[in-house]
């Protein structure tokens, strides 16, 4: 079984390493925000005596890095159910769970080490780097971030019968999970209707984890943030597994 | 290994017995039954759009039929999916293989996937790469293959966990002459050395007339003929077997041919 497992991760994380495009490609749209936003809200945000913005900022583009690659890396499922691969891996006698596991981990891996790449991007422009141990808290909530994230895609992918579907994903629901997460803006004192919507999406917990683990500021307890993520992280690997099993080619 | 679903005292390798398949009102596979015997070449042929494929995706557990049963090594792919996938190897009609990776590397992830012991992986690896002419390229990514190369990785592939079947579904579709013959070549070797019983279906039926045992014609989903080739041009009064394959599944341009190569148009232009 680990075996299996291993070998699907092995696979994900060379096809990631080899496409050296889609490393820096995927770091230009971080770096781009820490630029923009970094630098064009700042003055305004410090002004208001809330501290540093790229220190509130960061942890929210970081969690923006890792929910795009996790997506992707979900949805690879379409691009190898196009182009054949997903045949070869369906008709192996092995059961689908440890298939989608293996390729969830993997996908999840690839998130998790573009996360810490903006992460050391983030340090030159003036993100303090957090203590050990906030930082090992940190690595958690991205892990779950990722792994949520991934079989998320996993799972709409499962569904989905062709990379027409993607585009429509990424517009209609990541791009609102992300903007909708405290990623960009405090949560305190905004609209109650969109501070109620931002408590159901599942993001929100994660950045405001991961955010504690880097700087020691959060808007709910660390312990919320963990299950929450971690029961959802659940369900989304059952549900994924299970759409994964019902594909027929 | 699992005792066998069926007592397999029979030379029959492969049994279908009133298999059908429906995609909403279609009804691609309409109660078909056939036998295959232990080590034979079996040609599954029909025009596009017949149920060739829709058939071997239920032979091979990637599609649940409606209604049906199948055994093939004596176990039912309906009630004993993983010993069923022990049992067969697949070049499918479109390439399968991750074009990111090595020829190496496909096949070690093939090996890994069959529960290959560690330390037979490398030297089965490296005799079927020989086999194939491809051990001097199994550094090299797919992606880099030509056609005919790829071809024999997957043909390399598919036999490398020992199958007792080996499916190919169109495996010469677009190849040059030359590539044709050493791919059967390769296939009809094994099949003399070690009995592997070849399930195959094409639309080159030169190809069928020098190397099947059997041949079984479908259309509109159901059998319609079967038999030996010489059987079968003999039943038909006819010269060659595209003679008959012509009289028997008629001389019309079939709509589903040409819904199935504008998909595969769209799909070309998808993929580039």
């Amino acid at each position: 079984m680990f075996n299996i497992i291993y070998i699907l991760w092995l696979r994900q994380i060379k096809r990631y390493w080899r496409s050296k495009s889609r490393i820096i490609g995927s770091l230009g749209q971080p770096v781009l925000f820490l630029v923009a936003l970094g630098f064009g809200f700042a003055p305004m945000y410090e002004a208001s005596g809330q501290g540093n913005f790229i220190q509130f900022l960061a942890p929210g583009i970081i969690a923006m890095s890792i929910i795009f690659t996790a997506m992707f890396s979900g949805m690879e499922v379409l691009w190898d159910k196009q182009f054949g691969f997903l045949k070869e891996t369906l008709v192996a006698p092995v059961s689908r769970f440890n298939i989608m596991l293996g390729r969830t981990l993997g996908g999840a891996s690839v998130a998790i080490f573009q996360g810490l790449l903006v992460l050391f991007i983030s340090s030159f422009f003036g993100f303090s780097l957090p203590s050990l141990g906030g930082f090992f808290l940190a690595l958690v909530f991205m892990f779950l971030i990722a792994l949520f994230f991934t079989a998320l895609g996993t799972a709409i992918a499962s569904m989905l019968e062709d990379m027409q579907g993607f585009q429509l994903i990424m517009s209609f629901l990541v791009m609102p999970i992300f903007f909708l997460s405290g990623s960009l803006f405090p949560l305190e004192g905004i609209n109650q209707v969109l501070y109620s919507v931002i408590r159901m999406n599942p993001l929100t917990y994660g950045v405001d984890g991961l955010r504690f683990g880097l700087t020691a500021q959060g808007s709910f307890s660390v312990g919320l943030d963990l299950i929450v993520l971690l029961v959802l992280t659940i369900v989304s690997l059952i549900i994924g597994a299970k759409l994964f099993s019902r594909i027929q080619t | 290994m699992k005792e066998k679903e069926k007592n397999n005292t029979s030379q029959y390798i492969l049994e279908v017995s009133n298999l059908s398949k429906s995609f909403k009102k279609f009804k691609a596979v309409d109660n078909i039954s056939f036998k295959i015997k232990a080590g034979e070449v079996f040609a599954f042929l029909g025009p596009n759009g017949a149920g060739k494929s829709t058939t071997i995706k239920m032979l091979t557990t990637l599609l649940q039929p409606d209604e049906g049963e199948i055994f093939l090594n004596g176990f039912s792919v309906l009630k004993n999916k993983a010993e069923v996938r022990k049992s067969f190897g697949i070049v499918f009609q479109d390439p399968s293989l991750d074009s990111e990776l090595s020829a190496y590397e496909n096949m070690y992830f093939h090996a890994v996937l069959y529960k290959i012991p560690k330390k037979e992986r490398q030297l089965k690896i490296k005799n079927l790469l020989e086999m194939v002419d491809l051990w001097e390229k199994r550094k090299q990514v797919v992606k880099k293959f030509s056609g005919g190369m790829k071809r024999r990785l997957e043909i390399a592939r598919g036999l490398l966990h020992h199958p007792k079947v080996l499916f190919l579904d169109e495996p010469t579709l677009g190849l040059d002459p030359q590539t044709r013959q050493h791919i059967w070549q390769y296939i009809m070797n094994l099949n003399k050395s070690e009995g592997l019983t070849i399930f195959f279906s094409t639309h080159y039926l030169d190809e069928v007339e020098k190397i099947a045992n059997k041949v079984a014609i479908i259309d509109k989903g159901r059998i319609i003929e079967r038999g030996s080739v010489e059987e079968i041009k003999n039943r038909q009064n006819s010269k060659s077997l595209e003679d008959a394959f012509i009289k028997l599944t008629g001389n019309n341009l079939r709509n589903d041919e040409k819904a199935e190569t504008f998909s595969r148009f769209r799909q070309t232009i998808r993929k580039s």
